[in-house]
């Protein structure tokens, strides 16, 4: 049984309600083999759902998901044969660590002598062969978390998937797994779909980044273009533009969009925006705002807060109006002093006014475009 | 920082506390014993004066036969007098099927009660309430019910099902029969608490791995719940064993439920032959711990740490 032998991977519209409130809205995604793609969003927003149904732990409510032209949505989780890797880690207690990576190929009924082999190997793989016989509860949480790793690849199943894997490990050994994720993905040829929240981890790990918020997507693309060209305030916010201030679009001068609020004069790029009049919301990153230097954007704001980060400061300042504004710089600034700050016009995303969680028409677009 | 450095250990602030007045109650601070051990005395004089004393008391009196038998002449009496000696059989005949049906029934019905199930609470009760119910009034609704004119067996001859009435009473069956319905629910509450303790996500992650339902029970559920049915079946055992009330009421009490407890009180008060009834109570009790000592015995092969899914 080769059943790594596919081409992609369809998810058409896969709904899933709870009682009244839905948990997940019209998830359409196709996967194609060797890929990583992460479902990227804050708790709450679908993605562990959407994972669940994948694995066929919860039944759909609406849509459907093929493996090619074959429909799995219907099949029991044992028949899918995804492997999954929990964030709990949900290892056997009661088996060694070999029993509990042998657990699939023996649910399989591969032959002893192959499973030994294929056991080995994995053990291999994951470093942990010195400690094969060791009860699960004798390791450490990153080994542990190995163990469910080679548990769930030894099968080779078609699909992989990641339930916040490395959100239990301390930051230093998160970041080693999350090399070895990407080392195993790429040596095994694994599809794997992985759930995070953590935005860092899901731009260094996926070739394709699902942002879902409120059970709706609301982009699908490469980590650079949803960390360049955020869609909505919603995506904006989340992949780090800490800076969200509601002005209003003056119209177009020259090749600039003319911005004005919070007693801020801004010029942007007018890019595809169909009103380039009325309320937007107007989008700018901390590591974009620039302190004492003369540039086309300059506003003044007064320090209210500065943090010693190590390779820079994290500085809170309030422009004139009082709007708070978060920004980062290596210069030492002092509470109460008064900076001028710029930001280089096409480092400024705007969007229409609250674009984020339930303006359904503008993201349909968005989906349609991305899709 | 200059005065910080210099400033330096103070003489006086280091002068070690009374080493061995510190240490001795340092150590027994470690072992958990404080002024707070006093707490226990009261319990430990109860248990001294109405466990330890009548226990050793009986022991004693065991060795004294009412008659010239010698100091094991009880001993010697119980094993040797076949109607005597077949009380541990009778007994085991009605507790070791009453124990071991108590907790299997348990088990899927846990199972099933663990997840989300619509008047979860209202089921609970009702399988609750057996406990707050005494013997003798289950004893007495059983012996109408289950009668020969009772409703069960009028109703097995009208559909057709039996020719004569089920003989269920005044036997071991209605004895057993009584023992599950009080025993049951002890079952099935340890039974459940044992089971929610599992984590439901290591039978998902079985069954990602290819496991079916059975596969899922038999390799995962099922050795971690063990150890946990294992006490569950000597809590029932136990109470099973020492069944007296339905075994004189819904039983036959000189026949197939003439268990070790009725020769107890036979002994004690048709003969007044206190010696022999402590004899039989305390052979009672050796068999209890025997079965009980064997099954901790097999329990201590399991698995027994933490189940809910992290290590």
């Amino acid at each position: 049984m080769n059943s790594t032998d596919f081409s992609e991977l369809r998810l058409e519209g896969v709904s899933r309600t709870f009682g009244r409130s839905a948990a997940l809205t019209d998830l359409s995604l196709t996967v194609e083999r060797g890929e990583f793609v992460a479902l990227l969003g804050p708790s709450g927003g679908g993605k562990s759902t959407a994972l669940n149904c994948l694995a066929g732990l919860l039944p759909l409510t609406g849509g459907t998901i093929s493996l090619d032209d074959r429909r799995i949505d219907l099949l029991p989780p044992e028949r899918r044969g995804f492997g999954m890797i929990f964030q709990n880690y949900a290892l056997f207690p009661h088996l060694t660590v070999r029993g509990n990576i042998a657990f699939g190929l023996k649910m399989r009924k591969v032959p002893k002598d192959e499973m030994e082999r294929r056991v080995d190997s994995a053990l291999e793989l994951v470093q942990l062969t010195e400690h094969a016989d060791k009860q699960p509860g004798q390791l450490s949480g990153g080994q542990q978390q190995r163990v469910a790793i080679a548990r769930a690849v030894v099968v080779e199943p078609p699909i992989v998937l990641m339930d916040e894997p490395l959100s239990n490990l301390d930051a230093k050994l998160r970041h080693e797994m999350r090399a070895e994720i990407r080392r195993l993905h790429k040596t095994l040829g694994l599809t794997t779909v992985y759930v995070t929240h953590d935005q860092e981890e899901a731009l260094s790990l996926a070739d394709r980044l699902v942002v879902l918020n409120g059970g709706r997507v609301q982009q699908i693309g490469t980590p650079e273009e949803v960390y360049l060209e955020p869609v909505n305030s919603f995506v904006a916010d989340f992949m780090g533009y800490r800076n969200l201030l509601e002005m209003t679009a003056m119209g177009v001068d020259g090749d600039r969009l003319r911005l004005v609020g919070e007693g801020i004069e801004l010029a942007a790029i007018p890019g595809d925006l169909d009103a380039l009049n009325g309320p937007v919301t107007v989008a700018m990153r901390p590591e974009d705002l620039i302190v004492g230097q003369p540039m086309e954007n300059q506003f003044r704001a007064i320090v209210t807060s500065v943090e010693y980060q190590g390779r820079d400061f994290e500085v809170q300042a309030v422009a004139s109006s009082g709007a708070k504004l978060f920004l980062r710089t290596e210069k030492r600034l002092a509470i109460d002093q008064a900076i001028s700050i710029g930001i280089k016009p096409d480092r400024i995303m705007v969007y229409p006014a609250s674009s984020s969680l339930a303006d359904g028409q503008s993201l349909r677009a968005h989906e349609r475009e991305a899709v | 920082m200059a005065a910080l450095t210099t400033a330096g250990p103070s003489k006086s602030g280091l002068t070690p506390p009374p080493l061995q007045h510190l240490s001795l109650r340092h150590r027994l601070a470690e072992r958990g014993l404080d002024r707070m051990i006093w707490l226990a005395l009261p319990g430990f004089l109860f248990v001294l004066a109405l466990f330890v004393y009548p226990a050793v008391y009986g022991i004693m009196l065991s060795f004294q036969p009412n008659d010239e038998s010698g100091v094991f002449g009880n001993y010697v009496e119980f094993f040797t007098d076949k109607y005597l000696f077949d009380t541990i059989g009778n007994t085991f005949r009605i507790a070791l099927p009453a124990a071991l049906f108590n907790v299997m029934a348990a088990v899927p019905l846990a199972l099933v009660m663990r997840g989300r199930v619509r008047g979860k609470r209202t089921i609970n009760t009702i399988l609750i309430v057996p406990i707050s119910l005494g013997t003798v009034l289950v004893a007495e609704g059983l012996l109408t019910y289950l009668g020969p004119q009772g409703w069960l067996n009028r109703t097995l001859m009208a559909v057709g099902i039996i020719d004569e009435p089920l003989r269920l009473v005044h036997n071991m069956w209605g004895v057993i029969i009584s023992l599950i319905i009080t025993g049951f629910p002890f079952a099935f509450l340890l039974t459940l608490s044992y089971i929610t303790g599992i984590n439901p996500k290591m039978e998902e992650a079985a069954s990602t791995l290819g496991a079916g339902p059975w596969q899922r029970f038999s390799k995962v559920t099922l050795p971690l719940v063990a150890p946990g049915l294992a006490i569950t079946f000597c809590l029932t055992f136990v109470l099973a064993f020492s069944v007296f009330p339905s075994a004189v009421l819904l039983g036959n009490p000189a026949g197939d439920s003439h268990v070790l407890s009725v020769a107890a009180s036979q002994a004690a008060f048709q003969r007044y032959d206190f010696p022999l009834a402590t004899t039989i109570s305390i052979i009672t009790a050796v068999v209890e711990l025997t079965v009980v000592a064997l099954v901790l015995l097999w329990r201590s092969r399991m698995y027994r740490g933490s189940s809910a899914g992290k290590g």
